[in-house]
């Protein structure tokens, strides 16, 4: 079996996003628990960081397989 | 480890980008492969879904009429009412043409035979972003009128002057280059890794059914049973997606037009 070392790089580069992604929902529930109403305020703003720290673990994947 | 593989015949080959590389249906055309057929598919789908769905408009909605109003309610209310503010009514075709056509594609992945989210060939939400590029600055610059648009983007009131040695080109950028790049890799990236997540279970499972241990034998449903969890897991994703995509192209809409960035 034989692969590359870029695959266990993207896979350490993909704790930060996740670290982040899991931060933001954390965050986003505490939200809606306290406050419940304000899940329609809360609910763009969590996907919209969710979606900018993830967009890191993503390029992460693509230079994965894109850098031989 | 590999001496053993060596020994029981080729080893297992895992899934890799050339999975992606589809043979063409007619001819030699890159124009005619799979991908390109599902785009076509959910165009007609889509098509045939809303006409449907709003040919026989009736106050007291049937299912079909309420599904197909429910789609349409949740981008234009949560989406644009929500994002963009007063204007949005302007924006709603656009935005609702988006996340069907994404949504479509992307749940053609898990859809049986069909099998392939279109939007895993980088070419197709590249030609997403650029819709939502241009439009998004044309927007603006119709609002705004390109000065002030490109002053806006350029230098952000309210920072001290210093700091536009360093935040100007980082802004630039992110107007002009992260924003598109990220909005198209963002879907396609999800959509490639999800498929080739789907790939590595399945072909696993595969491949240990037909391996002669029997311990991989008895193995084998295990990595199946995992294939169809990464399944419904995917179908959330999917939507997930599809929901971005548009949550993020509003928002850009909605930066354009706010006076001040």
């Amino acid at each position: 079996m034989h692969g590359t070392l870029n695959l266990v790089g993207y896979g350490l580069s993909a704790i930060g996003p996740a670290i982040a992604t899991g931060m933001i929902f954390a965050a986003y529930i505490s939200g809606v628990a306290r406050q419940p109403e304000a899940r329609s305020v809360l609910q763009p703003i969590a996907f919209l960081g969710f979606a900018l720290a993830e967009a890191l673990a993503l390029f992460g994947l693509v230079l994965a397989f894109v850098l031989k | 480890m590999s001496q053993l593989a060596v020994e029981s015949g080729p080893g297992f080959v895992p899934p890799s980008t050339a999975d992606f590389n589809l043979p063409s249906v007619f001819g030699n055309s890159v124009y005619s492969t799979k991908p390109v057929f599902l785009v076509f598919l959910s165009v007609i789908l889509i098509s045939i879904f809303f006409i449907a769905a709003s040919r026989k408009a009736s106050v007291v909605p049937g299912k079909l009429q309420f599904s197909g109003e429910m789609v349409y309610s949740f981008v234009r209310n949560n989406i644009g009412e929500e994002i963009i503010g007063h204007e949005f009514m302007r924006f709603v075709p656009f935005l609702f043409t988006l996340f069907s056509f994404v949504l479509v594609n992307n749940v053609f992945g898990i859809v049986p035979f069909l099998q392939f989210p279109a939007m895993s060939h980088v070419a197709f939400p590249y030609v997403l972003a650029l819709f939502s590029f241009f439009i998004f600055h044309y927007v603006g610059v119709k609002k705004q009128g390109l000065g002030k648009y490109l002053k806006g983007i350029a230098f952000m009131p309210g920072v001290p002057k210093a700091v536009y040695i360093l935040l100007t080109p980082i802004e630039i950028a992110t107007f002009f280059l992260v924003r598109p790049l990220t909005l198209s890799l963002r879907l396609f990236a999800n959509m490639f890794a999800g498929h080739l997540l789907l790939l590595v279970f399945i072909t696993g499972g595969d491949y240990m059914l037909h391996d002669s241990h029997l311990f991989m034998k008895i193995l084998s449903p295990f990595s199946f049973a995992m294939g169809i969890g990464m399944s419904f897991f995917e179908l959330m994703v999917q939507c997930l997606q599809a929901y971005i995509i548009t949550l993020l192209t509003a928002l850009f809409i909605a930066g354009a037009l706010a006076d001040e960035h």
